[in-house]
Parts: structure tokens; sequence; C-alpha cells
């Protein structure tokens, strides 16, 4: 008789469950895991090396395209380590829109991931529900940046500009008629803010609907309850941060823990879970959803009644006004400078780390007072998680390894960078 | 009309078997293709969004769009294949879905083979389909699609039992294995449609009916985000449409099984003016496309089962569940007074 083996199956990089270029290659016993060796670099940009090479200013771009579903929080990191070695500290008003941002792009990155956690384990009609909701955050980048991904909104010394006054507003078509373009249009009619406000209004009833079709489903819960148990000590040995330490129950969330800009000002929960299967942590992030959507209506409500500058005033670090470059020699030269050598900042080295939508991301920077930073080091959150996938899925089923997957809300850009 | 009847009568009985063979083929066909399109339309409204719209008025060419489409792609045979088992399993997986329908009473006249043991002929053909999934998942010689192979073997054959008990319960009720005579025991109005006195075993039955198709939530075999597209991992062109072809002609099929057996066929609700205006042929039909649309909503609307648990529902749930009702059956049938509700 032949001695039966384990066979080795490949899964990914093009596989529908990857998340983009994600590699595995598994060691089954049937159709139960024995072994995962995830292969990581297929994404690989070289994000770190060409930040060496460039002024500060011209890497912010590079940061949205790190994990490229929570855009503004990368560029969050970004700036905040640079101002912090530059010792700066934007407007207040700067600092409110950075976190009405921040907590957008969350709601945004959660969107995005209970729309491919559903599909993975097959519910097809929360993607699409979840995507009409994110289609109106992306309206909201494009209007205050002009991008609908990769936003560069953020800048050290505040934010590229203040909220526009207006929405852009659909304009009918042959497809679309004249009565139904009046009624998308129907929250659109004033500045960005009050349509964030009418979306902060009615996200909830959208989260519940999300919960109707998951929560309480037996299929579902049959599929997330006790799959990929992480104990708390075990989390925090992982290196774990973000929704998947909160789903084992370690409320650390750095808002509150090393908070920065105005989260101390502003009233949220921090959810966490209990036994740290992937259900606990799927209720988190919904948590999550809905205290973003908090924050977000408070900072709406303050952006609304204070007015003021959304750039530090100096021009070695912040471009001139457009029309004072047009008539002062000094404003032109201070443009001409910034945006073809940047700034120098003093030497020195400085971590500073936000809590992104997938859990710590941090930006390590060491300078030697050139314009450029010596060394950059991102710490992706996404690595450490993708790295305990062995151990999560070891003696599940190979169904259960694409949960796992979609509970640890894997983007390869920045676990390649 | 004289000289057509004739005329009919006179062609060998070869060309005239021929002749109703593409009476019931054809029009499957047609609605095979169009469920297809019913069913993006209907999974796209769920999911708010619109579905094919733009292939004739509405989308309605669509199905045929695509039928052109994969007729003219190239049909790959990847090299370590069994070239020969690879181009037979498609067809494997098409003929039972399509032979079953010889036996299926549209009304009380129109039936190509009014066979004795018509039931058991349907059992023996639904049960056929797997070998088509088996052999594709074999030939294809990857393992992906032997996995699905697997999965969908063991799945099949397990849903197969408690389906088989499930019809042991109509068998029960009507007394009879032809189909015809099982829709003529449900005569008289919906309290007399077995669905009532059976309903524990109807939903056995609609259940691992959508089990038996591998249709959402119990498509392991396809797992598409798990085994990308398990069995026919490797079709392409005409092959993996004939695959498509098989998997929706068995969703009808068990749709019209359902509506025969639970459903009263072609009877109407009651026998009273506004439902008896209606043709029976109407009536069949419309239970068909009502049963053929919970196909649809349960893709739309549920996630997938994982492998095991398919096992366990099928296992511990189902076949209890028959084997219950069968015994309930058999017990109030000869033993209380409501005997004749149970047949």
């Amino acid at each position: 008789m032949t001695e039966i083996r384990n066979y080795t199956m490949n899964f990914g990089p093009q596989h529908p469950a990857a998340h983009g270029v994600l590699r595995l290659v598994m060691e089954m016993d049937g159709e139960v895991v024995e072994r995962i060796d995830p292969h990581i670099g297929l994404l690989h940009r070289a994000t770190e090396k060409l930040a060496e090479s460039k002024p500060y200013n011209h890497s912010i771009g590079y940061m949205d395209r790190l994990d490229y579903v929570s855009m503004m929080c990368n560029e969050h990191a970004y700036v905040l380590a640079i101002e912090k070695l530059l010792g700066v500290t934007p407007p207040l008003r700067a600092q409110y829109i950075r976190v009405m941002f921040a907590e957008i792009t969350r709601i945004r990155n959660h969107l995005l991931w209970i729309a491919a956690h559903g599909l993975d384990i097959g519910a097809m009609a929360v993607f699409l529900y979840a995507f009409r909701e994110r289609e109106d955050l992306c309206d909201v980048y494009e209007a205050t940046s002009g991008a609908r991904l990769h936003a560069a909104y953020f800048r050290p010394g505040g934010v590229y500009r203040d909220l526009p006054d207006e929405m852009p507003k659909y304009s009918a078509s042959s497809v679309h008629g004249e009565k139904e373009t009046r009624q998308k249009n129907i929250n659109r009619e004033g500045s960005v803010l009050d349509f964030i406000e009418s979306f902060v209004e009615r996200f909830p009833k959208c989260v519940d609907e999300y919960e109707t079709l998951l929560t309480d489903n037996r299929i579902w819960k049959q599929r997330t309850v006790d799959i990929g148990i992480v104990t708390p000590d075990r989390a925090l040995q992982l290196g774990f941060t973000g929704p998947m330490l909160r789903g084992s129950g370690v409320e650390w969330d750095l808002r509150r823990k090393q908070p920065y800009e105005v989260y101390p000002e502003l009233q949220f929960d921090i959810p966490v879970g209990s036994t740290g299967d992937c259900y606990d942590r799927y209720l988190v992030r919904i948590e999550e959803m809905r205290q973003s959507n908090q924050v977000i209506s408070q900072c709406v409500d303050w952006l609304k009644n204070n007015h003021g500058p959304v750039m530090i005033a100096d021009h070695k670090l912040a471009p001139p006004q457009r029309t004072g470059m047009k008539q002062d020699m000094e404003s032109l030269i201070h443009h001409f400078k910034l945006f073809t050598e940047g700034y120098s900042t003093p030497p020195g080295q400085v971590y500073q780390a936000v809590e992104a939508p997938k859990g710590e991301f941090g930006i390590y920077i060491v300078s030697d007072g050139a314009n450029k930073p010596y060394r950059l080091k991102i710490r992706a959150p996404g690595f450490p998680h993708l790295a305990s996938l062995d151990e999560m899925a070891r003696g599940h089923m190979l169904a259960d390894v694409v949960a796992i997957i979609g509970t640890q809300d894997i983007v390869f850009g920045e676990i390649d960078r | 009309m004289t000289w057509l009847l004739a005329f009919w009568a006179e062609l060998p009985l070869i060309v005239q078997l021929g002749v109703k063979i593409f009476a019931i083929i054809g029009p499957l066909m047609v609605a095979v293709a169009y469920y297809t399109l019913a069913e993006r339309k209907v999974i796209g409204y769920m999911h708010v969004r619109i579905g094919p719209n733009r292939v004739g008025p509405r989308g309605l060419l669509q199905p045929i769009a695509d039928a052109v489409k994969l007729m003219f792609k190239e049909m790959i045979v990847p090299t370590n294949a069994d070239r020969y088992l690879f181009i037979i399993a498609p067809i494997l997986a098409l003929a039972p879905a399509l032979g079953a329908w010889a036996v299926v009473p549209f009304t009380d006249t129109l039936v190509l083979a009014d066979i004795n043991a018509s039931l058991l002929y349907v059992l023996a053909l639904t049960s056929m389909g797997v070998y088509g999934v088996v052999v594709a998942g074999w030939a294809s010689n990857s393992k992906y699609a032997f996995l699905g192979a697997m999965r969908s073997a063991a799945q099949i054959v397990s849903y197969e039992i408690a389906m088989g008990f499930a019809l042991v319960g109509v068998l029960m009720a009507a007394g009879s294995l032809n189909l015809r005579e099982i829709v003529l025991a449900q005569s008289g109005g919906i309290h007399q449609w077995f669905f009532i006195p059976l309903f524990p075993l109807f939903l056995v039955y609609l259940i691992s009916g959508v089990a038996e198709t591998n249709r959402s939530p119990f498509d392991v075999a396809e797992g598409e985000s798990e085994i990308v597209a398990g069995f026919h991992v490797e079709y392409s062109g005409m092959g993996f449409a004939v695959f498509f072809l098989a998997e929706y002609a068995n969703m009808l099929l068990i749709s019209a099984l359902t509506v025969l057996m639970f459903l009263g066929g072609w009877h109407a609700p009651a026998q009273i003016p506004p439902f008896v205006w209606v043709p029976g042929l109407f009536w069949f039909f419309g239970k068909l496309a009502v049963v053929a649309f919970l196909f649809l909503w349960f893709r739309a609307t549920f996630p997938r089962y994982r492998y095991d648990q398919i096992m366990r529902l099928g296992w511990k749930v189902f076949i209890p569940v028959t084997l219950v009702w069968i015994t309930v059956i058999g017990v109030a049938k000869f033993f209380t007074p409501f005997g004749h509700w149970f047949g």
C-alpha cells in the first residue's frame, strides 16, 4: 500500500479571495490545513527607498498608495511624523479636518472590508450595499481633495485647502432623467460639510442594513464563530494592533492611549471583543463604524461653528497664497523653493503612529538635517497580522482560511510596500 | 387539420419521438437561457444594481450574446488532462438533466413517457448528474478541480439520501410511483396539495434540491472564493457553457419536481371560477417560476456554508427529519382518522 501524504496547494496570487496578490503555499490534509506559508513581495514598490530620495512633501502621494483603502490615515502618520520632527503644530481647524477625514477613511476602509469579507464567505449582497455608501465617501474625498482615492490632502502644517463651500452635483443625461437627478442631488445642495452631515445622519441605518444580512444569520455565524481564535496574550505577542487586537479583548486604541491631534476632545467608545474569533472581530469593526460616525458628527459640528486657517503661515513649510505669488517676489521665491527643494528638518529621529483602520500604522524617520529623510521605515499593521495567518488557520478547513484572510483585512499595498 | 393528423400518424415512430423530444428540449433550452438572464436581473435588483441592460432592449438579448460568445471561444484542454473524460464530463452532466424531463407531466395528458415508475427514473437520473462533476474534476488534473469534485461527490451522495426519503413520503401519500398519478392524488384544491401534510419533507426536498444542484448557499463544489470555480475551473468555451446549461436545467427540473410532488402540479389552488378558467399548463409553469425564483433569492442573500457544515446539516438534521416524518405518515395513514389527508 502506498503511503498517504499531505499535498501542497497553491493559493493565489491570482485568486478571488487573495485580496490582491497574496500567495499562500498550503499543506493540506484533505480539506484541513496543516501549514500555511504566506509569500509576500509581489506588490513591492520600494516606497521606503523612494521616500529617501525625495524631498519630504513629494512622498505624501506614496503614502496614499501603501494601504490603498485607507489613504488619508497613511498620510496622517507621515505628516504627523514630519511635524513632530519640525516641531510645528497645525491650526486647530486643520486638526479637526484631518481627524474628520481620518474617520471618514476608517469608515471607507471598514466598508470595503465588510464587502470583501462578506464576498469571501459568499454573501454577495453586502458587497454592493457597502459600496453604495462608500461611493458617497469617495465623492467627499473628490470634492475636497480632487481625487477619489489617492488624495494627498494632508500636508505638514495642515491640509492642502479648506473644505469647499459647494458639493458637486449630478447632471441629467439621456440615461438618468431630470427627476432622478434631482432626487440624487437632494443632499448635495449645500456645502461639503452639509453633505457629510446628511451622510452621518443616515449611515447608522445603513450599518443596520448590513447587520440584518449578517449578524444574526445562522450561516454567517457558523462560518465565523470560533474561527481563527487568538487569545489576548497571544495577540499581544504576535504584534496585533487595531481591530485584530481589540477583537481579542485588549482595549488598545492609539487614539486614546497615545492621543494625537484633537482626539482627546472627542467622545467615542472603543469596542472590544471577548473570544477573539472572526465573529468578534466582525462585531468590533461594525461598532467602530458607528463610533467613527459619531466622531465625524462631532467634527462637523465644530467645523461649522469655527473658522480659521487650515495651514500654518510659515511659508518655508506651506505654499504661499496664489494671489500673493503674482504680486510679490518673496512669495514667488517661497513657492519655488518649497516645490523644488522643499524644506530641511533638524537632525534626529522620530516615530509617529496613528490608529489606522487596520491597526497601528507608524512612520519612523531618521533625519540627517537634509531636505529628505535619511531613512524612512513604515510600520504596516497588516504585516504582523499576515504573519500570524499560519497560526490562526492551522487545523481549520480551506474555507476557513478564506474567512481568516477576510477578517485580517489584509491589503498588500502596505504589507509589501 | 385532419390531413395534418393523418400525416403525423404516418410518420415513423422515431421521427414522431424526435419531434416530441425537440418540443420539450427546445423550449427548455430557451427557458434555461432566459433563466440565466432572470438570475442576473433578480440578483441585480436585490443588490441595488441593474443587471445586464446593454444587449437588446432591457438586456433581453444578453443570453444570446453569451451563447454566441461561449460558442466561439476556444475550448482549451489542459496538457495533463485526460482528453476523453474531459470532453465527456460536461455531456455527462447535461444528459441526465435533460433526460429527466421525459417523464415530467406538464398537464394531465401532456407527458412524453408516462411510465409506471417515473419517480424512480427521476431519482436515478438526478443522481447521475454527479458523475459529470466527478469526472470533470478528475479529468482536469488540477487540485482545485479535484477538491471541488470530491466535495460535490460527498455532498450529492448525502443529500440524495435525504431527498430519497422525502420522496418516500410522497410515494406513501400518493400510493404511486407515477408522477402523473402523484399529481392526480393532489387534485381538489390547495388543501389537498402534499406540501401541507408533508411540510417537513417539502422543506427537506427543496433545500436538498438546492444542495443537489450545487447552488448557493451549498455551492461549495464551485466555491468561488475558496477553490475558484471548483470542478469546472479548467473549462472554457463550450465545455463551460454545457456545465452551466446542466446546472440551470437541473434547477428548473428540481423546481418542476417540487411543483409536481408538493404543490399540486397543474391543479388550480381552488376549483372555483377565476381559478379554473386558467389552463393547467399555466398553473404548472407559474408554480415552477415561483420555486425557481427561490433559488435566485437564496443566492442573493445567503453566505456560503462550509463543506463539513453541509454534511452535518444533511446527515444530522435532514435525514432524521425525513425518517421521523415517514413514520408519522405511516402511523397517520393507517391508525388515525386523518388517513385520507395523507393520501
